[in-house]
């Protein structure tokens, strides 16, 4: 054991002096929250409807008043008023509106007969998120204006009432528990994966080989300093980031505690699977070329960013062995429902197997020799 | 007892035989010398006495235990600088030694002094707070010659450790291995290619030619088994077609070898081959731009074992290896 503790010490001291590495995997993480919790988590709004009233009748009017309603109040649209609607396609063709609602001849009349009066929405499709978003809230707009001026309620009418368990949760909430486990495959990778291999290039691991330590006792050595420096890099992206991104009682030293529980089962499956990746690699830019595509394979079908459930077959299966998806999934219970452990000991015993399997498979193909 | 005993060893890469069935023995106390051109086996060999390869075929003994067998006993009684500076740059000196003293379980008690005695010895005492990051390469060599003393070794292997040094630098790093060789009970195993070095300080000397050991002998010993006690460089402009074989009827004359005009002498008498040559060369009319006589030197024993042809040395890569992989040398 006196030997592992050597190795451990080791990689401590190299750690406290590079304060660069520290650094980098920890600023990553941080500015994929931000970045990515601000530009992709807000509501759209101030989109541009083109408006083309070719009837001007009463129930027209009422549709451009409730346009503008919204125009005015949620500002999720703004309208622009055309007369020609020739026009409105050419503007929306051309990118300066993003769609054109259309209230054709004959509308008021076919309101008043009852006659499957219609209005059009004409949009610029390539971006579905403005899109939707347009689609939505003019089937809103519609929706509201097939409504009595009041509401009859019969008893035989469903309702459907909503009941929110926890608070609204910002996007930039949402994405935290993806970024703590980002920032944990981030130090791995940097501090455990790259410095491993380029130490092997350089000859180090010659250094250890030509003493008594045991094969055991150097994998242990190097996944304990791996998974403390991860551990280290989690914890302070939790804090740093639960602050950032406006978590209800960041520094709940309960809520803290449990956390580290997760941090730490985390950093020991990933660190595994590193060393199982790279128990074999002699080459310095291997880890370098794969730590793109391991981030892609490991964050985006994770649940991290989107739903798991919204994923084609194939890549559910791939989210299913993804240890980053229980992380994410522990981290998300304990930092947006405050959840006891029980409800996430099924993703820590995931975590714990993948851990064990992935070391063991990684001892076996571990050479004590050059 | 012998310190190393090296019995018919062998080491194969799939179809590349890197170490041929070399046997040897090196006494205790004594200082070995290994010397070969570039993938001539040195490092393999090396490899193989210090555990880091699994020899594919025969045995080899240091300290009395089996490389293969007992390599942890082999581990605790050796001392190794491998070719490449292995020290941690972002360590301090101390904090090096101190590591390696732990990795070979170094009692507390006698760690630090230890490690000061060592420190001592190769003049880094005084920048022991210093990390290697800061240090020359001469002053990393101490360093690593200091860590592979930290656990009090039986034998000392050294590969290549001078390579990459200035000449005060690695007249330095000989000196202290002399002096520390001199105060403890040491036996050393060391790889060059500095012969000059390697003919002060080894008592013995193996030549490894294409992994066969082609010679193996003291200095002087292996001096004396070459043509000439004299070699002459001599350099002529124009020499006439036959004048090789001239110069090889001179009195004293061994042996010639000629490249362009430039030809390379052995005599058993260099004044008098001297002499002769250059009334042979104005009787000629042939200028002589330049004319050197030396002893004989290790240099010229290197040469005469393992020939005079560059080698473009094909590193010894194991089958296994993956094309990405990176070995050296």
């Amino acid at each position: 054991m006196p030997r592992v503790w050597a190795i451990v010490e080791r990689e401590m001291r190299r750690f406290r002096r590079s304060p660069f590495l520290i650094i980098v995997s920890l600023v990553f993480p941080l500015v994929q929250l931000i970045v990515l919790g601000y530009a992709m988590g807000g509501t759209v709004k101030h989109l541009k409807v083109g408006v083309v009233d070719q009837d001007h009748g009463l129930p027209a009017v009422r549709i451009r008043e409730l346009a503008g309603a919204v125009a005015a109040g949620a500002n999720t649209y703004d309208i622009v008023q055309y007369a020609d609607p020739g026009a409105a396609l050419d503007d929306l063709r051309n990118g300066r509106i993003n769609g054109v609602l259309t209230i054709p001849p004959e509308f008021s009349r076919k309101v008043l007969t009852k006659n499957e009066p219609r209005v059009a929405l004409i949009q610029d499709n390539t971006d579905n998120f403005v899109s939707a978003s347009l689609v939505g809230n003019l089937g809103s707009l519609v929706a509201v204006f097939n409504e009595p001026a009041t509401p009859v309620r019969t008893a035989g009418k469903v309702a459907l009432d909503v009941v929110e368990v926890y608070p609204y949760v910002p996007y930039i909430q949402y994405l935290l528990p993806g970024s703590i486990s980002m920032s944990i495959f981030m130090m791995v990778m940097v501090g455990g994966g790259i410095i491993y291999i380029d130490d092997k290039a350089r000859g180090l691991h010659e250094g250890y080989l030509v003493t008594p330590i045991t094969k055991l006792e150097l994998i242990a050595g190097f996944n304990i300093s791996g998974t403390i420096k991860a551990v280290m890099s989690g914890l302070t992206i939790t804090v740093i980031g639960s602050l950032v991104a406006g978590i209800p009682d960041p520094l709940d030293p309960f809520r803290l505690a449990q956390l580290l529980v997760v941090i730490v089962f985390v950093a020991f499956s990933l660190i595994s699977l590193m060393f199982l990746i790279m128990v074999r690699v002699t080459d310095p830019l291997m880890p370098r070329a794969i730590f793109g595509v391991l981030n892609t394979l490991l964050y985006f079908p994770s649940g991290a960013v989107y739903p798991t459930q919204g994923f084609p077959t194939w890549m559910q299966y791939l989210s299913a062995v993804n240890p980053f998806t229980y992380a994410v999934h522990a981290f998300k219970s304990l930092l947006l429902k405050n959840t006891p452990m029980t409800a996430i000991a099924g993703d820590l015993a995931y975590l714990f197997v993948f851990s064990i399997v992935a070391m063991s498979a990684a001892t076996l193909l571990f050479k004590r020799t050059l | 007892m012998r310190a190393i005993d090296v019995r018919q060893i062998v080491k194969r890469f799939g179809n590349f035989t890197a170490v041929n069935g070399i046997s040897f023995e090196v006494d205790e106390g004594e200082i070995f010398g290994l010397l070969g051109p570039n993938g001539a086996g040195k490092s393999t060999l090396i490899r193989m006495l210090t555990t880091l390869l699994p020899p594919t075929g025969g045995t080899a003994l240091v300290n009395g235990f089996d490389v293969v067998k007992q390599a942890n006993d082999v581990r605790r009684s050796i001392g190794v600088i491998p070719q490449a500076m292995t020290s941690d740059l972002e360590l301090s000196i101390e904090e090096n030694l101190i590591i390696y003293a732990k990795l070979y379980g170094v009692p507390r008690a006698k760690r630090g002094r230890l490690i000061r005695e060592l420190l001592e010895s190769v003049e880094l005492w005084q920048w022991k707070d210093k990390q290697v990051r800061n240090l020359s390469g001469g002053m990393r060599r101490r360093v690593e010659i200091a860590r592979g003393l930290v656990h009090e070794p039986s034998i000392f292997f050294l590969d290549e450790p001078t390579t990459g040094l200035d000449p005060v630098s690695r007249t330095a790093v000989w000196d202290m291995l002399r002096r520390i060789k001199s105060t403890r009970d040491l036996t050393v195993l060391i790889t060059t290619h500095y012969m000059d070095e390697a003919d002060k300080l080894c008592d013995r000397i193996a030549i490894v030619d294409h992994g066969q050991l082609v010679a193996l002998d003291a200095p002087v010993k292996l001096k004396a088994s070459i043509p000439g006690k004299n070699i002459l460089e001599v350099s002529f402009s124009e020499a006439p077609p036959d004048w090789k074989v001239r110069v090889d009827a001179m009195p004293h004359v061994e042996s010639v070898e000629a490249t362009d005009n430039i030809f390379r002498i052995a005599s058993d008498n260099g004044p008098a081959t001297t002499l002769a040559l250059m009334a042979a060369a104005q009787a000629a009319g042939v200028t002589v731009h330049s004319l050197s006589v030396q002893s004989t030197t290790l240099d010229d024993v290197f040469v005469h074992y393992t020939g005079r042809a560059l080698r473009d040395a094909v590193q010894e890569a194991s089958v296994t290896d993956s094309p990405l992989m990176l070995r050296r040398g």
